[in-house]
């Protein structure tokens, strides 16, 4: 089925060291169109470096990566990234629409034109009247929704999170789950979330790739056929979802990065 | 201490106090050099409001606040270009320290050499001693800028232009305006000693002409006026601070 297109996002073969110690070896994966694919792994396992490496902020050693079959050396528009840490990624002394329209200001857009964008990206994260706010008005999970819309408002094709509900309470966790799923059926867009959470893992990713190893190598993919609709209370508790978590939480159990990790 | 009642009140205590000591203890006092508060209030009167203001007060204001500017626009500019090439930051930083501790008063003859006593030279020392605590502020503020806001402007591709003036000048603000208020202190020293050496108008000439015709209630009212000057302009400073950095302000609580 997916075999025949081009995926979206692909890393082949991304080896990474810093000076002798080696991170990553020979990391491959790719991601589809529509796909929601959730990385997991413990923490330490170079997941951040993955990451970075992925959206072209740090540079791999060897291999590469591709978006639309295209290889990348420098951040491309077709991918945007929602780092973990929001109160560090959002400008304080700008209000929320300011902080959305900053990466917009590169496109030759009408202000009308831009104004709508911003709008309908505060919309599509449910916050509607917070234009005006500044992001220390707002809560942590606010906080990463406006991250998640100002990635949105230049309409990428693949949108790459790091960790990003590690930092919030559950619910909101829950909540921000369920958003990115929501964003996923209504946009359409292409999702790369690393998480050390297995349980995230599974309820989010329609594939999973479970990092493990020193260096970390993919140990696994496994796919999830729980259909695209999930529900925080009923999908988490088919069998089939228990199933998978509890197998891919074997798998990193017995992985020997698990001991220190 | 939260009531602006007493935010304004107290800080007033004392000064009053002191003019009020001031004024009975010189009162009728024999000394030349310590004239009556009552007679400088008076010479005070006739020469500053606003007789005078024109011949010497416009002029030093002039030189405080292009030199200002001139600081603040080179600091501003050669610090962020600096702060974002830490090589070559770390490379002049022992030249900056240098300059910085250079005192420019004593650049003044040579000033006066080469530029003549003019408007120029006087702006030109204000200069040349104002732009280091901008431009070192500036740099260390460029220089301490989240790595979290690189990433954030990289990802997103943000134009030179916007990172320079949306995210790198807008973060650095904090230190820079702690640069512009040790800048504005030594504008107001070096307006006064630029004056004494080389002008023919100004606070600092009228004060050293009063003392020379030993009219010392006209010279202690030129010192007053400085000092009101000084502080004046501090009070605008912090204005201009106060909103600019509000964010900073609220979001550290």
């Amino acid at each position: 089925m997916q075999a025949t297109k081009t995926p979206v996002l692909e890393a082949v073969n991304i080896s990474k060291s810093y000076g002798e110690k080696q991170v990553l070896a020979d990391v491959s994966f790719s991601a589809g169109e529509g796909e929601f694919v959730c990385i997991v792994g413990p923490s330490g396992t170079g997941k951040t470096t993955l990451l970075r490496t992925l959206s072209a902020l740090g540079t791999a050693n060897s291999g590469e990566v591709r978006v639309n079959g295209m290889a990348i050396t420098r951040p491309p528009a077709e991918v945007s990234v929602v780092f973990q840490d929001y109160s560090r990624s959002l400008m304080p002394w700008m209000r929320v629409g300011k902080n959305i329209e900053l990466p917009l200001r590169r496109y030759k857009l009408s202000p009308a034109e831009r104004t709508t964008r911003v709008t309908e990206a505060l919309r599509d994260v449910g916050l509607e009247h917070a234009k005006d706010l500044y992001p220390w008005e707002m809560s942590g999970g606010m906080q990463q929704r406006v991250a998640i819309a100002r990635s949105l408002a230049y309409r990428p094709q693949v949108l790459i999170m790091d960790e990003p509900f590690a930092s919030v309470d559950a619910q909101t966790r829950a909540d921000l789950e369920d958003l990115m799923l929501d964003i996923r059926a209504r946009l359409g867009v292409t999702i790369v979330l690393v998480t050390h959470d297995i349980e995230e893992a599974v309820y989010l990713g329609d594939k999973v790739i479970v990092l493990s190893g020193r260096p970390a190598s993919v140990s696994a993919t496994v796919d999830v056929p729980l259909g695209r609709t999930r529900d925080q209370i009923s999908t988490k508790s088919r069998p089939d979802y228990l199933e998978l978590r509890a197998k891919i939480h074997a798998m990193i159990m017995q992985s020997p990065s698990s001991v220190s990790g | 201490m939260s009531s602006p009642f007493a935010r304004l009140i107290v800080p007033a205590l004392l000064p009053i106090v002191l003019i009020l000591a001031w004024w009975y203890t010189s009162e009728g006092g024999s000394s030349i050099f310590f004239p009556p508060l009552s007679q400088i209030q008076e010479r005070f009167q006739e020469l500053w409001l606003f007789a005078l203001v024109p011949e010497h007060v416009v002029p030093s204001l002039q030189s405080i606040l292009w030199g200002l500017w001139i600081s603040i626009v080179l600091g501003v500019g050669l610090g962020v270009l600096l702060g974002l090439n830490g090589y070559v930051a770390t490379a002049v930083n022992p030249v900056l320290q240098f300059l910085r501790y250079l005192p420019a008063v004593a650049l003044l003859p040579l000033a006066i050499q080469l530029i003549g006593i003019g408007q120029e030279m006087r702006v030109t020392i204000i200069v040349l001693g104002a732009l280091w605590p901008i431009l070192l502020n500036t740099i260390d503020g460029v220089r301490g800028i989240s790595p979290g806001l690189i990433d954030v402007a990289r990802s997103n591709r943000l134009r030179n232009f916007d990172w320079i003036f949306r995210v790198v000048i807008p973060s650095a603000s904090p230190q820079i305006f702690a640069g512009i208020r040790a800048s504005l202190a030594v504008s107001v020293i070096l307006m006064f000693a630029s004056e004494l050496l080389g002008a023919s108008r100004g606070i600092g000439y009228f004060i050293l002409e009063a003392q020379r015709q030993f009219s010392l209630p006209e010279m202690w009212s030129g010192m007053i006026l400085l000092g009101i000057i000084g502080y004046a302009l501090n009070v605008v400073l912090m204005a201009i601070e106060y909103f600019a950095l509000a964010w900073h302000r609220k979001a550290r609580i």
